[in-house]
């Protein structure tokens, strides 16, 4: 199998899997006071300092959590409704039209739910941010952003942001600024306090950890108001058992991530430089998505006009390549990637659309199965899309 | 053969695929979704394209051990199966949603898409026979046979369909879902207009059609017996809630005999005027062999479920006429008149057509 699809989720690193069955063989509760409780603790703790270290962060900001979709909403819904609770007139927030669903869901939940305004900022046709447009913002509504949240590097079409830029101009401001970095850490160098982001979402199972647990940096002077509430655990912010196993997992693999990460991204940039050029030559008319400098090393994105993405993943998964179109809906119906739609590409174009990400384990052989399959696929993708009817 | 097996989340389709991967053919299966707001749960046993029921084909597919995808065929379905419906009623006519969509999406454009990315056939939980003769015949389990929704289909689509459930029973096939472990064994029916959740075909050709009051009228007499909000509302053939002001001359009830979009009229009868002994239609379609030069005689079926009458069948390429061997009630336009001829070995369908009149 070809697995091209290494930012969905990529294969545990050897030293963290060691690490989660070593500690889940342990017995001890990280709230509890006697001696077994002591040493699940002591492991959080190396943990959160270890996390810490590698993101440029201290430990006392580190907010464990279940993950990514977690991190995002606490720091979206939590972030908001304190600011808002400090003073009503904080209502708006703003956000970008690229961000994953775990952030836009989230916003647009505040919006429908709690009165919230929200201002979403364009990106151009390679999805980046302008931090011109984020000071236009701000200079307008300033006194009523509430918190201000954009992406690191994105998930679909693989475009860093510039985040400290974007930093920059909400703390001129005086705004909370989030920022999910849940597809750069490992990916490019991501320092928390050198970035000036007030709050920061990291994963798990992105880089080599396990699913099911990740992180949020909150700046020790950004309050947020908890979802969940319960033990108190996580400084009152995110109560609930701590999941020591998987906590220690996460953290050996942040550490592995961003100690390889240079090497790890000239590595995995010149594989996926050569799987783009391949792809250019085997379908030449493929339209190349995303920035061409700023992007993550694992991403290459494409569309083939002609066809439609879950024709071509149903043939190449057939053929054992295991790639992605974006989202589907709940149903299991791939949609229109919201991504590529903001960066101006049509319906068509952004139904046609296929990403391809490398990680740790890509090697030569899945660019080489990719290239035999693709140019077959693509002939007969296309065949399927001309029946459809025009409307 | 790579075959696509349309996996609806009921037990038939489930139980289809898992007889094309054990006749060793290479399975992919794909869920159409056919709603463009699906609902999250099946309400009683109604209607279909639930989320419930994309999760239930995704995890018979598992099962199965075959890959699976979903498919969004809800545009198609709404421009050719919905608004068809809609547009039929409006034309005075009592469309068959089902056959409809056998006809455009299934064996169309499903069936189309799936040749185009490499597959050799589809395969449904169709209760018919298709067997190496190529001849669609009726199920052995007479209530559940489905060979009028499909006698539709031309000898090309004929050609690229796999029904393996067409020599077994429904309890037959129920068992054996649960032999293998599919958990939509016991999954109820799904009956009625899929479309249609809650069952109020009235009330769903209300909304798209709005109010349209006209005249219900006597044949016999000619007189204006009562008022509609919308002739739409009937079908022919129907007695129950014609809601006439006063009562037909001869005591006797009275029946739709047919519907006049022009006028916005309701015709109503007597029993005995519903009769018919003749019926044209349109658009045939003949497989059970070479379209024949004379008239043909053979058993017709006029409705889903409907009795089977015999006739003497004529056809050509551009129509059908069927001169019935004794008369029948309740023909209505826009339903398909089924040829068959009997046989032991399960009737054998002959042709089909649309009907424009009786």
């Amino acid at each position: 199998m070809a697995y091209l699809d290494h930012a969905a989720t990529t294969p545990m690193l050897d030293e963290a899997l060691e690490a989660y069955v070593a500690v889940a063989r342990e017995v001890g509760n990280a709230s509890s006071l006697h001696a077994a409780g002591r040493r699940a603790r002591r492991r959080v703790e190396e943990s959160r300092e270890r996390v810490a270290a590698a993101l440029g962060a201290r430990p006392s900001e580190v907010i464990f959590t279940g993950g990514g979709t977690e991190s995002d909403n606490l720091a979206v819904k939590g972030v908001f409704w304190a600011r808002r609770a400090a003073r009503a007139d904080r209502f708006r927030v703003v956000s970008s039209a690229v961000e994953h669903h775990a952030v836009l869901d989230a916003v647009d939940w505040l919006v429908e739910h709690e009165g919230a305004q929200a201002g979403w900022l364009p990106v151009d046709a390679a999805g980046r941010l302008d931090p011109a447009r984020l000071r236009a913002e701000l200079a307008e509504h300033g006194e009523h952003v509430a918190v201000v949240t954009a992406m690191w590097a994105n998930n679909e079409v693989g475009t860093v942001q510039p985040v400290a830029e974007l930093a920059a101009v909400a703390a001129e401001h005086g705004v909370p600024f989030h920022t999910d970095a849940i597809q750069a850490v490992g990916q490019v160098p991501v320092d928390f306090a050198a970035s000036g982001v007030s709050a920061l979402t990291v994963t798990g199972h992105k880089l080599g950890g396990p699913a099911g647990v990740g992180a949020l940096l909150l700046g020790r002077d950004v309050a947020a108001t908890p979802l969940l509430h319960g033990g108190g655990q996580e400084r009152d912010v995110r109560s609930g058992t701590l999941d020591t196993a998987g906590i220690v997992a996460f953290a050996v693999a942040v550490e592995s991530a961003v100690k390889g990460q240079q090497e790890y991204a000239a590595r995995v940039a010149a594989l996926r430089d050569e799987l783009v050029e391949r792809v250019r030559q085997a379908v030449p008319e493929v339209i190349f998505n995303g920035d061409p400098a700023d992007r993550l090393p694992g991403n290459a994105h494409f569309s083939f006009p002609g066809c439609e993405g879950d024709a071509l993943l149903l043939l190449l998964d057939a053929q054992g390549i295991a790639c992605s179109t974006g989202s589907a809906c709940s149903a299991g119906v791939a949609q229109p990637s919201h991504v590529l739609l903001a960066m101006g590409a049509d319906d068509d174009r952004a139904r046609s659309s296929l990403r391809f990400t490398l990680g740790h384990t890509s090697t030569d052989a899945d660019v080489d199965a990719l290239i035999a399959a693709l140019p077959g696929a693509v002939e007969r993708a296309r065949r399927a899309a001309a029946l459809r009817t025009p409307r | 053969m790579r075959v696509l097996a349309a996996m609806s989340g009921g037990v038939d389709s489930a139980v289809a695929a898992a007889r094309a991967v054990e006749a060793g053919h290479d399975v992919t299966g794909v869920h159409l979704a056919l709603a463009r707001n699906p609902q999250t749960y099946r309400t009683g046993a109604r209607g279909c394209c639930t989320l419930e029921d994309s999760r239930d084909a995704r995890r018979a597919a598992d099962v199965l051990g075959i890959p699976f995808y979903v498919w969004d065929m809800a545009d198609r379905f709404h421009d050719d199966v919905v608004d068809d419906f809609v547009a039929e009623y409006a034309a005075g006519r009592t469309p068959n949603p089902c056959l409809r969509c056998n006809e455009k999406i299934k064996f169309a454009a499903v069936l189309d898409r799936a040749v185009a990315l490499g597959f050799d056939a589809v395969v449904t939980g169709h209760h018919a026979r298709l067997g190496a003769d190529g001849l669609l015949r009726r199920s052995v389990d007479a209530a559940k046979d489905q060979s009028y929704v499909l006698a539709v289909l031309t000898r090309a689509q004929l050609d690229r369909s796999i029904f393996p459930l067409g020599y077994s029973t429904k309890a037959e096939v129920r068992a054996e879902a649960a032999r293998r472990g599919l958990a939509v064994a016991d999954k109820p029916d799904s009956h009625d207009i899929c479309f249609i959740a809650d069952g109020d075909t009235r009330g769903f050709l209300a909304e798209r059609l709005g109010e349209a009051p006209g005249q219900v009228v006597d044949a016999l007499t000619g007189a204006v017996v009562g008022s509609h909000s919308g002739a739409y509302q009937y079908t022919v053939g129907q007695r129950r809630g014609l809601h006439l002001d006063r009562p037909a001359p001869d005591g006797r009830p009275r029946y739709v005999l047919s519907i006049t979009p022009t006028t916005n009229t309701v015709t109503v009868g007597p029993a005995e005027a519903l009769e018919v002994s003749d019926v044209r239609a349109t658009r045939p379609v003949w497989t059970g062999g070479p379209r024949p030069d004379g008239p043909v005689e053979c058993d017709v079926q006029l409705r889903a479920h409907g009795d089977v009458v015999p006739a003497a069948v004529e056809v050509d390429a551009d129509g059908l006429r069927a001169s019935l061997r004794r008369p029948v009630r309740g023909v209505a336009a826009g339903q398909a008149i089924v040829a068959y001829r009997p046989d032991p070995a399960g009737d054998v369908v002959l042709g089909s057509a649309t009907i424009t009149a009786a």
